[in-house]
């Protein structure tokens, strides 16, 4: 058969590979069958650094997913000129990508300790931030910088479903006696809640799989840092554990795949 | 003809500058800071630029990340276009798992796919595994492979494959000659997006490269941020422009040829 | 004493004046359609009585009270539109007992009040079922019954049988006015089917270009169209070009002949006119010696329309429809020479300006959105 050569491409570099990660997670230092590297998992920092994960790409998932509804209905709804949403568009679709290195430097030129915002605050308002307890390098620094490809990825992914908002339904409401807030209780939300909650989903495993950002910034209590920290380190350390670390990953995005699935064939449905 | 209310509503205006200035202001204050001084700090002169310039590690894995970009997407046309066509054309039932299959690389993320790769093939000659031409490339085809796919299979949904096939045919091509004269050319603008897609998300891969330890662009980039921190701007912002140049092509030619292209994330 | 009304509205969309001073008085439980082809400014009409617009000028008077600066959630009208309005979240129940909920009604009324609509529009079994699994004709009754459900004053259709099939469309006409009679509700319909607004209305008003062009009973306007364009849009016309050469004897030139038609005598000799004539009013025989207002030609082409045939006959240079009977129609096949006798009371005669006459196809195409 003609998809012969990608189907066997695919074995081989991504299937093969996982599946051996995967395996590998239960396999001894000297061979056998364990799960020893599984409970490793469960000590520090291995742990808190799953927590850590889960909990940041949750707030990044939803923080990115609440603004970014908000910020692509400010674009698309009437009244606003056309220009703003081809405008929204295309920048989304560039900062979606501006991730990793980059975007982790811009953020240090802008607030970190000698950040240009950080001077601004200082020199004109006298409020000196790192004083006030905060800074880029903890979680809620990286929180802000995950936001700027989140927020994008959001309006990316949730602006077609705002389109599918049919005018009729807006002025049928209004037809029969419904204040906007109340249409948008009774029937724009709950319309749009399959698909953002699928995006929030999407952003969850996007942001839970970032790694490039966190390392630059030099946040390490993230499992994506942590697993590639052990596995770039002591050349002592057990690389089944580290397969361990992967296995876990996997199986969080999984299960975020398992619930993403059917959301989004329900978002579908009442496309139509 | 209907019309749009004239007036924009107050919130919109609220939720629009507030997206604004968020997104706006990192990219300002990136630039400021690349036009400060090294040593006072303060502004003004053109010297970090100066220094990216004249700096060969940045010019060497500018070339470097190109270079595999280009050859990722070589590979991935070679073998995703004639893919999608003879599933399009012969097995449409194998669509939905190919699309599913699409949706693997989200579960099995860069971090874990190195680590993978890095073990199975670990073995293997030298002009492969030692090579970013070899190891990364294939990684990255398979990075590449979801936003690919989704760009194909919607340019793949956008023409008659059946017609055209059957009319080259009987017209006397072999497969080949359909697929290479008949068929790409009328997908060319999704292959062109998903190609550029491709492209942004090579110059920007860090997790594959830092972990197999290639030296690519990306690299390059870390190191001077550790480094060298007003050069680090300027390099910032350019790499920015390079994104930016990428997803405007995009647009450009998803512009001409009107059809839609898929903006979605590439590095984190 | 007027229910509806509407006084000098004007709108202009700045590009394109979509109202150009529409007046229309209805009186209660009438059912008026406003018919045109798209662009006319029919729906706009609608949308500025619903208050989704503004009009520029003007006024709308509802039970004598001004309502042209409410919102359109307070006119207490109920609006059908032309497709995709159901919530898709809600089943067709949940979707007709919407505005009694808004307007807080008790769970035990709401539901009688829910069951006795869905009685109403045939749908007392769907009751439960979604949008989507919902034929079109479906779904179009549910929009009605939830328009009905909160007993608005007027009843606003948007077109509301364009996007479904044909027989469908005909069915559901004849209920839409079965309910509207039933229930002696004040109505207005936009439609670009004449047939539809034909059958089904009390009013029709012809709109072209932002201008009534004519408003009266569908016989009236049927049989006296008052401007070509109402003439050339309601059913199928022959227009003549013609001068009056006779007022005594109300003698018309027109195509090489003279015809007789008794609406030349109130017209000055040498006026221009156009001589309608409807082509189930020729009557067409086989050439025989030319009798009185008869014009002589030869039948260019059938057009097989089921019971009846419509002939194309050239005379002349002029060209001329009739309508038959197929069955008659068979023993005049094209080629053959025929006589047509035009009929000299039912004749209409419209004074020709420069203006250029308006040019409609024969099928208006359904307007899409």
């Amino acid at each position: 058969m003609g998809t012969l050569p990608f189907f066997a491409y695919a074995f081989a570099f991504l299937f093969l590979p996982a599946g051996q990660v995967l395996v590998g997670a239960f396999k001894g230092e000297h061979g056998g069958f364990t799960f020893s590297n599984i409970t490793g998992l469960f000590h520090q920092p291995y742990i808190g650094a799953f927590q850590n994960s889960i909990e940041l790409s949750g707030v990044t998932a939803l923080a990115g997913g609440v603004f970014g509804v908000l910020i692509a209905y400010a674009a698309i709804r009437d009244g606003t000129p056309r220009w703003i949403r081809s405008m929204l568009t295309t920048f989304s679709g560039v900062a979606a990508n501006f991730g990793g290195i980059p975007l982790a430097f811009a953020f240090i030129a802008t607030l970190g300790s000698i950040g240009i915002v950080t001077k601004f605050l200082l020199n004109q308002l006298h409020y000196n931030i790192y004083l006030h307890g905060f800074s880029l390098f903890t979680k809620t620094g990286v929180e802000i910088v995950y936001l700027y490809f989140q927020l994008p990825l959001m309006i990316l992914v949730i602006s077609p479903a705002i389109d599918g908002l049919k005018r009729e339904w807006r002025e049928a409401a209004a037809n029969l006696g419904a204040r906007p807030i109340q249409f948008w209780r009774y029937v724009g939300v709950p319309v749009l809640m399959p698909s953002i909650l699928g995006a929030i989903i999407l952003l969850f495993g996007n942001a839970f799989a970032a790694y490039a950002t966190a390392y630059s910034l030099g946040y390490s209590n993230l499992i994506t840092v942590t697993l590639g920290a052990y596995y770039q380190g002591n050349v002592l350390s057990n690389p089944h554990f580290a397969q361990a670390m992967a296995l876990g990953m996997f199986a969080v995005l999984a299960l975020m795949m398992a619930i993403y699935i059917p959301l989004l064939r329900r978002a579908q449905r009442w496309a139509k | 003809m209907r019309l749009r209310m004239p007036r924009m509503a107050p919130s919109a205006y609220i939720w629009l500058f507030l997206g604004f200035a968020y997104f706006f202001i990192p990219l300002l204050a990136t630039f400021l800071f690349s036009l400060d001084k090294n040593s006072t700090g303060k502004c003004c002169t053109l010297h970090s630029y100066g220094w990216v310039i004249h700096n060969p590690g940045f010019w060497h894995t500018l070339k470097v990340s190109f270079l595999l970009a280009l050859e990722t997407i070589a590979i991935s046309l070679a073998l995703f276009v004639p893919t999608v066509y003879w599933v399009h054309l012969k097995v449409p039932k194998l669509r939905p798992v190919l699309a599913f299959m699409a949706l693997i690389p989200f579960v099995v993320p860069p971090i874990v796919l190195v680590v993978g790769l890095l073990d199975v093939y670990r073995g293997t000659p030298a002009w492969f595994y030692a090579k970013p031409w070899g190891f990364l490339v294939v990684a990255y085809v398979i990075l590449a492979f979801p936003y690919m796919f989704f760009s194909l299979d919607a340019g793949f949904r956008s023409i008659d494959v059946h017609t055209l096939t059957e009319a080259s045919h009987s017209l006397g091509a072999s497969w080949v000659t359909t697929l290479l004269k008949v068929i790409l050319p009328n997908i060319r603008a999704a292959a062109l997006a998903g190609s550029f897609l491709a492209l942004a998300i090579v110059m920007g891969e860090f997790t594959i490269a830092n972990l197999s330890q290639f030296y690519t662009f990306p690299i390059f980039l870390q190191y001077v941020n550790e480094t060298q921190a007003y050069p680090a701007a300027a390099l910032t912002l350019m790499s920015f422009g390079i994104t930016w140049a990428a997803m405007l092509s995009l647009l450009f030619i998803g512009r001409k040829r009107g059809q839609r292209a898929a903006f979605l994330t590439g590095a984190r | 004493m007027a229910y509806l009304e509407l006084q000098g509205l004007v709108r202009d969309f700045g590009t394109v004046k979509a109202l150009d001073g529409i007046e229309i008085s209805l009186g209660e439980g009438e059912f008026l359609s406003l018919l045109g082809p798209s662009g006319c400014g029919k729906t706009t009409a609608l949308r500025l009585v619903a208050g989704f617009d503004r009009p520029d000028a003007g006024r709308i008077v509802v039970d004598g009270k001004d309502v042209t600066r409410v919102a359109p959630n307070k006119r207490d009208m109920g609006m059908v539109f032309q497709a995709y309005s159901l919530f898709p979240n809600m089943s067709a129940r949940q979707n007709v007992e919407f505005g009694l909920r808004i307007r807080g009604k008790e769970r035990g009324d709401r539901r009688k009040r829910v069951d006795d609509l869905l009685e109403l529009v045939g749908l007392a079994a769907a009751g439960d079922r979604y949008p989507y699994q919902l034929s079109g004709g479906m779904q179009q009754r549910v929009a009605l019954a939830r328009a009905l459900a909160i007993e608005p004053r007027v009843l606003l259709l948007d077109e509301p049988l364009s996007a479904l099939d044909a027989k469908v469309r005909v069915q559901l006409r004849e209920e839409i006015r079965r309910i509207q009679l039933e229930l002696g509700i004040t109505t207005l319909y936009v439609t670009h089917d004449q047939e539809e607004a034909l059958s089904v209305s009390d009013h029709v008003a012809v709109m072209y270009r932002g201008r009534i062009e004519q408003m009266g009973a569908p016989a009236e306007m049927y049989s006296a169209p008052a401007t070509p364009f109402v003439a050339e849009f309601i059913g199928t016309m022959n227009r003549l070009e013609g001068t009056v050469v006779d007022p005594s004897t109300g003698a018309v030139e027109t195509g090489g002949v003279t015809l007789i038609v008794e609406a030349a005598k109130a017209k000055p000799r040498g006026a221009r006119v156009l001589v309608l004539i409807r082509p189930e009013t020729v009557e067409v025989a086989a050439a025989n010696g030319a009798g009185a207002n008869t014009m002589t030609g030869e039948v260019l082409t059938h057009t097989f329309l089921g019971p009846v045939t419509r002939l194309r006959i050239t005379s002349s240079g002029a060209s001329l429809i009739a309508d038959m009977p197929t069955a008659r129609a068979a023993a005049l096949p094209p080629g053959s020479k025929v006589d047509a006798a035009l009929p000299a009371a039912e004749a209409r005669l419209l004074d020709l300006t420069d203006e250029p006459l308006p040019e409609i196809a024969e099928e208006p195409a359904p307007v899409g959105r």
